[in-house]
């Protein structure tokens, strides 16, 4: 750490005293080197005469005996570095014609011109230190408040949680009740039975159907913003209308009836048009290992006898049932996000009668609407449980990271980084966002856990891996990235300021100047 | 480059039309097998029997360096003018042309260093069946017979080598097309009437072959308006089992018969993920082929530029070595013979054969021809640190760091083509690399050195400057119809200029001048990648054979190209400098003389334990053909290689000339230090045992430069009696005193070395262990072990301060290990210079003799001239098997005595004489009492 040294620094304006040892002795060992005496090598293995010690002849094995010349292969010099700090180099860089120590002791006898740099280092690296020390300070007063919010927002949270669950409890034994009044009241009337039977069926297909558009939904809304943009539907090139094998903006904005982006309510007019040809992520991941984007064959979508279906699929929605937004979000909760998309075909034979359905009477009516409030409890639960379940650091303090993007522009691309989410890069100028992965795990040393972020299975690369994303967390006021590169192919490296890793900046009085050098 | 796949998306649809099927080969089908050349189809369906040329005695005139005598094939009654030549030096040369061809036939200029210098022939006797020719003093002799025509050269009564003795000379003679003349290979030779014979060649005529006149090979048409133009000539080698070289092939040491396969192939390709163990052509081709037993080397020498086949059998090669032995108990067995047959597309016979008798004698001779290894800068004989790419000048300084961090010594760091804009060389991508002086300048502040990629195809865009330059000067090769030659590679459409012209070449090279190749500066250097040429498009990936250059037909100078690229480019740096540096450019392309100009490396390779394993035969056999400066991709250039690969693979080019780590785009990230501490601490430990050897590795160069020998040798090549040897691939010899047993095994816990030599000894470089020669020894083995001997009965230097890049040690001190043969002796050389101008061709250098004998080393001038001091000194000798003395005493030139330091390690019979501290340069002797 920088900090033991900044005191030390501060206090190095003193002129030092030369301390009288062979040179590249730290003032820490002089005394084992005592003029005159015999030296023992470090490490013990023999004891030379003390003209032997830095004679440029390597004697000890342990390289102890030079430490101030080039002859041991695995000696090191120290340099003091009045002004700066000190430091030691490997002794191969004495005389080397390289300046390597600040204050020129290194190079005393090649002949290369080192201009002494130590005050000026000294100086820059005090202001940074300072500078960094203001930083870290705020930003962890931030981070405090940070820690706070997160607090309460989980308080709040799990007393939600527990509200829906009472509720849920209570909704459930009240459908149950409903259904057995309503089966019971029915039992007389046969055709009214029948009827109510086939309308339990239409609202429970229908549910299906909303389920599924709600996880659609969720999964296309990528920087879950709560809204599907036309930049989030490029990412399923299977939605090309024309199936040319480009999947331009303007056949995605054609899809979303013409805007920029759908909200949830304006996405269920966009749902019939795509529900036929979207394939969910989970489906595709298993496809994309193996999925080479240098193939656009591979970009066809499988099922082209399925096309002409779309049109009968797509008129009998339209109007039939109005469903609120609400209840659109209820299935997601019944099967939940991560459950498996039920599949096409079975959604087809469900559809097929819908034409036909009665409408409600007062009975299914007033069911549909209890369960619409019994849904829109568990969808709130499902999400919190979720939000939940993330590891936001020792005191939530990346909680608020949580729902949120941030971008980078370079000259080429537009990076962004989707904490817990994912992260992705556009060009700038026009073409498909690539994903460079999806939210993997804090991967940090041991000791230092939440200081790197992983996000894996991204797009593959050709011949490659799949993307993937390191990215590197450092305390700073603001939340930001600050650059990203590809240092491997497919290996992208982010770095990214944020308050939540300021630690908190020891206190100057707790600083000893322990080892002073002078 | 997130979106290099999309940017290159082009060249990845083509590439991935072309090779890729999902699986890590080559495409064999993209290449062409013997079968699917038309040429050498019809010249293979030759079988041998009575030739149907004949000498005609009557024409021969013989002047005091040459004889000339004219050949007929009585099939066709077209005449041939043969040419014979004694060199100096114990060379032959045989040239056989069309005596009146239709045009004139294409004969490979710019190979040889001179005229080669002639001897005078004698006449020693004639008749009516041929003529005997005196060879010089040696008792040589050629014999020309006239009926059929064959020439054997003799040395007393054996028959060293027999040219045409299995009549498959052939020479396809220009014709008109429609001409009424026959094709002479479409017969089979009959005995009988000429006459009769020639009115069967009438009715053959007729039907004109398939592939003479137009072929095809995979949508590409070669229109061949000039016709059929093939030659082929056999050369039997009585008593010869082992040939070698011929490179570039990715196979054994010992070439094998291919009786049952195609021929080796020489044409330079971009051979895309090579597959190991078979006769394809690779990306250079040097025509030379050695023949060796146990009581002579030889060698041949086929100077032609055109695509080659050559063709191997053998009479022992079916035998077992106890069918061989049967034959020997009960001397029935024939003579073993060797059988050799080259077949080249176009041009002359022009066919030098070197006599040896030694090894070293016919790399002196192949010398005397093309030159020797270029004295490279000490530098390049360093550490170099390759990738495509690294991204950008943070990338750069950051790798550059990360070599200080961990204390490992590199001297290049490369760039490839990502670091241009938009693969147009000599530029530099304004955003990754807008400042590249201020990357040099960072890299020459720590001494160190960078290579950048020049390919030889150049975008046509008519916003370079390049382009348009060479577009408006003409110098681009012209396609068949005249028009200036495109095809399609890294910058996507782009022309290739015409090495071959020496005005493009002038230009090429002024080029590289400071004021010209805006960026870059003194420790900048080049590497030449791409020129087979590689054309994405074209029939096996390069240029279409009758693309133009000038007269002359791409067909004719294929071979030759490459050669080219490096020798402009070459010229360029020297240039650039006023003739005061030296260059260093690298070529994936070659050809005969190609060691004029730099360096070479085996191309794109895989990160695969037998590519390891291949790094051995394919450099050894380059050596054996003059280039010494050869090395591998360390680590594989293709996939990822495993840690215990790398390391293995580091510890291999530690030890091979041209020591660089290279990797693909795709591949992850492999900078030493990426593998934990104790892989990087094996790295850094096989890169500074480099460091420390660089003195030898020097002056092994600057004896190849001098002399033509290999610096990575063949066991054979220095115990050619010993047939133990012969066909050794896995191990090989620097120098002659160092030799080399790298672990190429995957999982090793031991390696089994043949150290050579019946009376010799040998020390293990690490624990200097004594081993005796003649022996398997086996070697126990852990992830750190390099097995290294050091013969006994030498003396090597070493530099022991490994700094963090070659120059940082020019002043350092020297150690010395003497290690005594059983005589107790022991003779080695010191080399020192400048290390990167040509002054040592001033007498600015220092050349010792360093000689152990009667407990007495001395140091001895071998350059009187010289005019170069030194401040190196002794610091330390090692003296291995030597017995402790009482006293140790120095003499230095000034008179001066004084007494040195000692310490003996009984156990190992090693004794180091402390910090004597003489210097480098000057005589001394030091004596043990």
């Amino acid at each position: 750490m920088y900090c033991p040294y900044l005191l030390l620094l501060l206090s190095l304006g003193v002129s030092a005293v030369e301390v009288q040892r062979p040179r590249g002795v730290p003032l820490s060992k002089r005394q084992f080197y005592e003029e005159g005496k015999p030296f023992t090598c470090l490490d013990g293995s023999r004891t030379i005469p003390f003209d032997r010690v830095n004679d440029d002849y390597c004697d000890c094995q342990d390289g102890s005996d030079e430490p101030g010349t080039a002859a041991c292969p695995n000696g090191s010099f120290h340099c003091t570095n009045a002004g700066f700090r000190p430091a030691f180099i490997p002794s191969s860089r004495i005389n080397d014609g390289i300046c390597d120590c600040c204050d020129t002791t290194d190079e005393y006898n090649s002949g290369a011109a080192c201009q002494n740099t130590c005050r000026e280092l000294g100086r820059k690296e005090r202001e940074s230190l300072q500078k960094m020390a203001e930083i870290a300070k705020e930003g962890f007063m931030l981070k405090q408040q940070l820690i706070q919010e997160a607090k309460r927002g989980l308080e709040e949270k799990k007393g939600k949680l527990a509200e829906v669950q009472t509720s849920k409890k209570d909704l459930e034994d009240k459908v149950e009740a409903l259904r057995s009044v309503k089966e019971a009241a029915e039992q007389p009337e046969k055709e009214a039975k029948e009827r109510h039977l086939k309308a339990w069926e239409a609202v429970i297909r229908k549910e299906k159907d909303m389920a599924k558009m709600a996880a659609v939904f969720l999964e296309l809304d990528a920087d879950a913003d709560g809204s599907v943009s036309v930049a989030e539907l490029l990412l399923h090139s299977e939605l090309d209308q024309d199936s040319d094998g480009t999947f331009t903006e303007t056949e995605a904005q054609g899809l979303l009836g013409g805007v920029d982006k759908v909200d949830t309510v304006a996405f269920e007019a966009v749902w019939s048009n795509i529900k036929d040809k979207y394939i969910s992520e989970e489906t595709r991941e298993s496809v994309s290992d193996t999925d080479s984007e240098q193939y656009p064959e591979d970009d066809i979508p499988e099922d082209e006898e399925e096309e002409d279906e779309d049109d009968e699929d797509e008129d009998p929605d339209d109007g039939e049932y109005k469903v609120t937004s609400l209840s659109f979000s209820i299935r997601l909760v019944l099967d939940g996000p991560g459950s498996p998309p039920t599949t096409r075909t079975q959604e087809k034979k469900d559809d097929e009668d819908e034409g036909t359905m009665p409408p409600y009477d007062q009975e299914t009516q007033n069911l549909i609407d209890r369960m619409t409030t019994f849904f829109c409890f568990l969808f709130v639960h499902r999400n919190i449980e979720k939000e939940i379940s993330f590891d936001f650091g020792p005191s939530a303090e990346f909680g608020y990271l949580y729902n949120q993007c941030y971008e980078l522009t370079t000259s080429e691309y537009i990076y962004r980084l989707c904490p817990f989410s994912r992260v992705s890069q556009k060009p700038k100028y026009g073409g498909s966002e690539t994903s460079l992965g999806t939210w993997g795990k804090w991967a940090g040393p041991d000791d230092n856990v939440y200081s790197v972020m992983k996000y894996e299975h991204g797009t593959g690369c050709w011949q490659g891996p799949n993307r993937s994303t390191t990215v590197k967390l450092t305390c700073g006021k603001e939340t930001v990235v600050t650059s990203t590169s590809e240092p491997s192919r497919c290996e992208y490296l982010m770095e990214f300021t944020t308050p939540a890793v300021c630690q908190e900046p020891p206190s100057l009085d707790s600083m000893h100047p322990d080892h002073e050098e002078l | 480059m997130a979106t290099f796949t999309e940017r290159m998306a082009p060249v990845l649809a083509f590439w991935l039309v072309l090779c890729l099927s999902g699986t890590w080969a080559v495409d064999r089908g993209n290449f062409k097998t013997c079968d699917q050349s038309a040429f050498c189809k019809r010249q293979r369906a030759l079988k041998p029997g009575e030739s149907p040329y004949r000498a005609l005695l009557e024409t021969m005139e013989l002047t005091n360096t040459r004889l000339t005598l004219q050949l007929i094939n009585d099939n066709n009654k077209v005449r041939l003018l043969l040419e014979l030549y004694r060199l100096q030096g114990n060379i032959t040369r045989v040239k056989i042309n069309e005596l009146k061809p239709l045009k004139p036939r294409y004969e490979v200029p710019d190979v040889l260093i001179r005229e080669p210098p002639t001897e005078p022939l004698s006449l020693l006797s004639q008749d009516d069946n041929g003529v005997v020719l005196s060879l010089g003093a040696e008792s040589q002799r050629v014999i020309v017979s006239a009926r059929p025509f064959r020439l054997d050269i003799m040395e007393g009564r054996d028959v060293l080598m027999s040219l045409n003795s299995r009549g498959l000379l052939a020479f396809e003679h220009l014709r008109m097309r429609k001409d009424t003349q026959a094709d002479p290979e479409a017969e089979k030779k009959e005995e009988g009437d000429p006459e009769n014979q020639a009115e069967t060649g009438k009715e053959e005529e007729e039907k004109v072959e398939d592939g003479m006149w137009e072929e095809t090979f995979k949508s590409h048409s070669d229109s061949k308006p000039h016709g059929p133009s093939a030659i082929s000539l056999d050369f039997s080698l009585p008593g010869v089992e082992h040939v070698y070289g011929i490179p570039e092939h990715a196979d054994t040491l010992r070439l094998k018969t291919t009786d049952n396969g195609d021929p080796y192939r020489l044409y330079n390709l971009d051979v895309f993920q090579y597959e190991l163990y078979n006769p394809m052509a690779l990306y250079g081709a040097v025509p030379v082929m050695l023949a060796h037993n146990a009581k002579r080397t030889t060698g041949i020498f086929w100077l032609n530029a055109a695509e080659t086949w050559v063709d191997i059998s053998s009479n022992t090669a079916g035998k077992t070595v106890f069918g061989k032995m049967l034959d020997y108990v009960q001397g029935s067995s024939e003579t073993p013979q060797t059988d050799v047959r080259w077949i080249s597309e176009s041009g002359i016979i022009d066919v030098f054969i070197m006599l040896g008798p030694t090894p070293k004698d016919v790399f002196s001779q192949y010398a005397s021809l093309t030159g020797t290894q270029a004295f490279p800068p000490l530098a390049a004989l360093a550490y170099h640190q390759c990738r495509w790419n690294y991204n950008d000048q943070e990338d750069v300084q950051s790798v550059d760091a990360g070599f200080d961090e961990h204390d490992i010594p590199y001297d290049f760091i490369w760039l490839d083509i990502e670091h241009t804009d938009g693969k147009r060389y000599f530029t530099w991508d304004p955003h990754k690399f807008a400042t590249p002086k201020e990357m040099l300048q960072g890299i020459m502040d720590k001494k160190r050195k960078m290579v950048a990629i020049v390919d030889p195809h150049i975008k046509v865009d008519s916003n370079y400057k390049i382009h348009n330059e060479i577009r408006s000067r003409g110098f681009y090769i012209k396609n068949k119809d005249g028009g200036d030659y495109e095809g399609w590679c890294w910058p996507g459409s782009a022309g290739y200029p015409d090495f071959t012209r020496p005005d493009m070449r002038a230009w090429w090279a002024s080029m590289f001048a400071y004021d010209q190749y805006e960026g870059s500066m003194e420790n900048l250097y080049t590497w030449n990648d791409m020129n087979e040429p590689s054309v994405f498009n074209g029939p096996e990936v390069t240029m279409h054979k009758d693309a133009t250059h000038g007269a002359w037909e791409h067909r004719d100078v294929h071979n030759l190209y490459g050669l080219y690229v490096q020798m402009a480019t070459a010229d360029g740096q020297i240039q650039r400098s006023g003739g005061v540096e030296r260059p260093f450019v690298l070529t994936r392309a070659f050809f005969a003389g190609s060691q004029r100009y730099g360096a070479v490396w085996t191309g794109d390779n895989a990160a695969e334990w037998d590519h390891l394993k291949i790094s051995i035969p394919m450099c050894l056999s380059l050596g054996l053909v003059g280039i010494s400066f050869c090395g591998a991709d360390v680590g594989g250039f293709f996939k990822s290689p495993s840690t215990e690969l790398l390391v293995r693979w580091y510890q291999t080019g530690a030890y091979q000339p041209f020591f660089r780590a290279h990797a693909h785009l795709d591949t992850p990230r492999r900078e030493p230090w990426l593998f934990g501490p104790e892989n990087t601490a094996l790295i850094r430990d096989a890169v500074r045992q480099r460091y420390t050897l660089l003195p030898y590795w020097y002056q092994q160069f600057y004896l190849a430069y001098h002399t033509g020998q290999p610096v990575m040798r063949p066991l054979w090549v220095e115990y050619p009696q010993d047939p133990a040897t012969f066909a050794l691939d896995d191990e090989f010899l620097i120098g002659r005193d160092l030799l080399v047993h790298p672990v190429t095994e995957e999982g090793a816990r031991g390696v089994t070395a043949y150290l050579p030599g019946k009376d010799e000894v040998w020390f293990d470089v690490n624990t200097f262990q004594k081993h005796n020669g003649a022996q398997n020894l086996y070697i126990p083995v852990t992830m750190s072990s390099i097995p290294v001997f050091q013969r006994g009965g030498s003396i090597i230097p070493r530099k022991l301060r490994v700094r963090r890049s070659s120059s940082c040690m020019e002043h350092d001190p020297y150690t010395l290990y003497v290690a005594l043969n059983p005589q107790r002796t022991a003779e080695g050389e010191i080399y020192i210079d400048d290390g990167h101008t040509f002054n040592y061709e001033k007498q600015e250098f220092i050349h010792r003799r360093l000689m152990f004998a009667n407990n007495v080393l001395s140091s001895v001038n071998l350059n009187p001239e010289a005019r170069f001091t030194t401040r190196s000194w002794i610091e330390r000798v090692v003296i291995l098997g030597a017995s402790k003395p009482s006293k140790v005493t120095l003499k230095t030139a000034d008179g001066q005595e004084s007494t040195v330091d000692f310490d003996f390690d009984a156990s190992m019979s090693v004794l180091t004489l402390r910090k004597p501290g003489m210097n480098a340069g000057e005589d001394w002797t030091v004596k043990l009492q």
